[in-house]
């Protein structure tokens, strides 16, 4: 099957510093996968490149034959690809429902009706559906994310982009946030998970990505990477934070 | 008495109210006309200045310090005074309209220029990544919020333009203050000036009530 996200020699730099040296990634359709890593290893700019909120230097990025880059054919791209952010990023002068129902209004076209009866859906299927009136502002943070999550999904994307979902939460809520991205992944969605959620990874990961330095260090399923890493700098990282 | 007589003269008042009103009625056509023509010029400025090309965003830059610099005064003889003579010749409801709307302009795209900045950049991406254009996204997503954060300062700016509308009177214009200098030199008493001025403080003091009621209630944070 060919897959639907390639990365050819991807290369960012912000200003001096070179953010991705050299990515090549190619990531199957229905495959969740997870990139781990230790800060400003630029795991975020590596997904963030895919939808290009983040451009790119040099290489080649194509989603499901589109190339990525600037441009009418990007709208295409955007479509197909949602995004779930650290700090959710939800429109806060629109009702969760709003929030739901705007894009596949404006993006995709939907009756107001019919993208209404949509999100409900969306909404009962994360958890929500008591929440569907009131303003992003009035909800937990895992609410909050659980809404995103829903609002990514009501666009029926192909692939979906975690970036650290669960960092800015409230430890007793990482775990809500974590079961609707697992019950996610059953679905068949691809997925791209940026994770500090080891665990997560280990348990829902097809396959996990080691990044350090802006270059995937090693990369395989979670079972090779967590209890047999080959690289020495993938052994440091999850020596330590495995530790405590 | 006199005191009363020579600055509160009912008489007079009464003979000369009609006038006054009159005056009002277009102080208040030439503030609206120049708020609205004002706030769409100032968000197309704004605009421009935040995200047209390079060269287009200088002459935005340029235009809103020209205009912020020259006095309203200035501007307003300049265009009913001089153009006349390259042929373009306005009415005194036109020239005043065009010299407060082009000033007003240039204050209002500096305020949606603050207001939009001040917009998280986690929205922008958020409506980039559901794939909305850039209009949708600055009409559904970040023009609601930005209008809101500067509702206080565009009725400020507001209010100065009502205030402004008095120097029409310099070009003939019969709004307020022009009738009420010129009933004072028909009655040969000064209650019109006078109640001008109370007019003018009856129609603005509730706005200005108004804006440090919407300050207020930023500052205890809505949301």
């Amino acid at each position: 099957m060919a897959p639907i996200i390639t990365m050819t020699s991807v290369r960012k730099r912000f200003g001096s510093f070179e953010a991705l040296r050299g990515i090549d990634l190619e990531v199957a359709e229905g495959e969740v996968l997870c990139i781990i890593g230790p800060s400003g290893s630029g795991k975020s700019t590596l997904i963030r490149c895919i939808n290009l909120l983040e451009t790119y230097d040099e290489g080649r990025i194509a989603v499901d034959g589109i190339e990525v880059r600037p441009g009418k054919a990007l709208q295409a791209v955007r479509r197909e690809v949602g995004m779930v952010f650290q700090s959710f990023n939800l429109f806060p002068h629109l009702t969760v429902l709003r929030n739901v129902m705007l894009a596949p209004m404006r993006v995709r076209g939907l009756a107001p009706a019919e993208a209404e009866a949509k999100a409900r859906e969306l909404l009962k299927r994360v958890g929500i559906s008591e929440q569907a009136e009131k303003y992003p502002g009035q909800l937990s943070g895992g609410q909050q994310q659980r809404v995103a999550i829903a609002r990514a999904l009501a666009m029926e994307p192909r692939v979906l982009l975690f970036d650290e979902p669960t960092s800015a939460l409230d430890p007793e809520m990482v775990g809500e946030v974590l079961d609707v991205m697992r019950s996610l992944a059953r679905t068949g969605v691809t997925m791209i998970v940026v994770t500090h959620e080891m665990g997560f990874a280990r348990q829902v990961g097809d396959r996990v990505l080691f990044m350090d330095g802006g270059m995937v260090v090693e990369s395989g399923t979670p079972q090779q990477l967590f209890d047999s890493p080959r690289e020495e700098r993938t052994r440091a990282f999850l020596k330590a934070i495995l530790q405590h | 008495m006199r005191l009363i007589d020579t600055f509160f003269n009912a008489r007079v008042f009464a003979e000369t109210l009609p006038l006054l009103l009159r005056g009002l009625w277009i102080t208040i056509e030439l503030g609206v006309a120049s708020i609205i023509l004002g706030l769409i010029l100032g968000l197309f400025l704004s605009l421009l200045r935040l995200f047209a090309a390079p060269p287009l965003q200088f002459l935005a830059r340029i235009y809103i310090d020209i205009f912020r610099s020259i006095p309203l005064l200035v501007l307003l003889i300049v265009i009913y005074y001089a153009l006349p003579f390259v042929g373009i010749r306005l009415s005194p409801f036109a020239a005043a309209t065009a010299a407060l709307t082009l000033v007003s302009g240039a204050y209002t795209a500096e305020i949606f220029r603050a207001g939009i900045e001040a917009i998280p950049r986690g929205q922008f991406e958020a409506s980039m990544a559901l794939g909305l254009s850039w209009r949708q996204m600055m009409v559904d997503i970040i023009l609601p919020q930005a209008v809101k954060i500067v509702i206080p300062p565009l009725t400020n700016n507001c209010i100065n333009v009502v205030k402004d509308t008095a120097l029409a009177s310099v070009v003939a214009m019969p709004d307020l203050l022009k009738q009420a200098t010129q009933a004072q030199a028909l009655a040969a008493n000064p209650t019109p000036l006078i109640a001008a001025a109370v007019i003018y403080v009856a129609i603005l003091w509730p706005l200005v009530v108004l804006v440090s009621r919407f300050e207020r209630k930023m500052k205890v944070g809505s949301r």
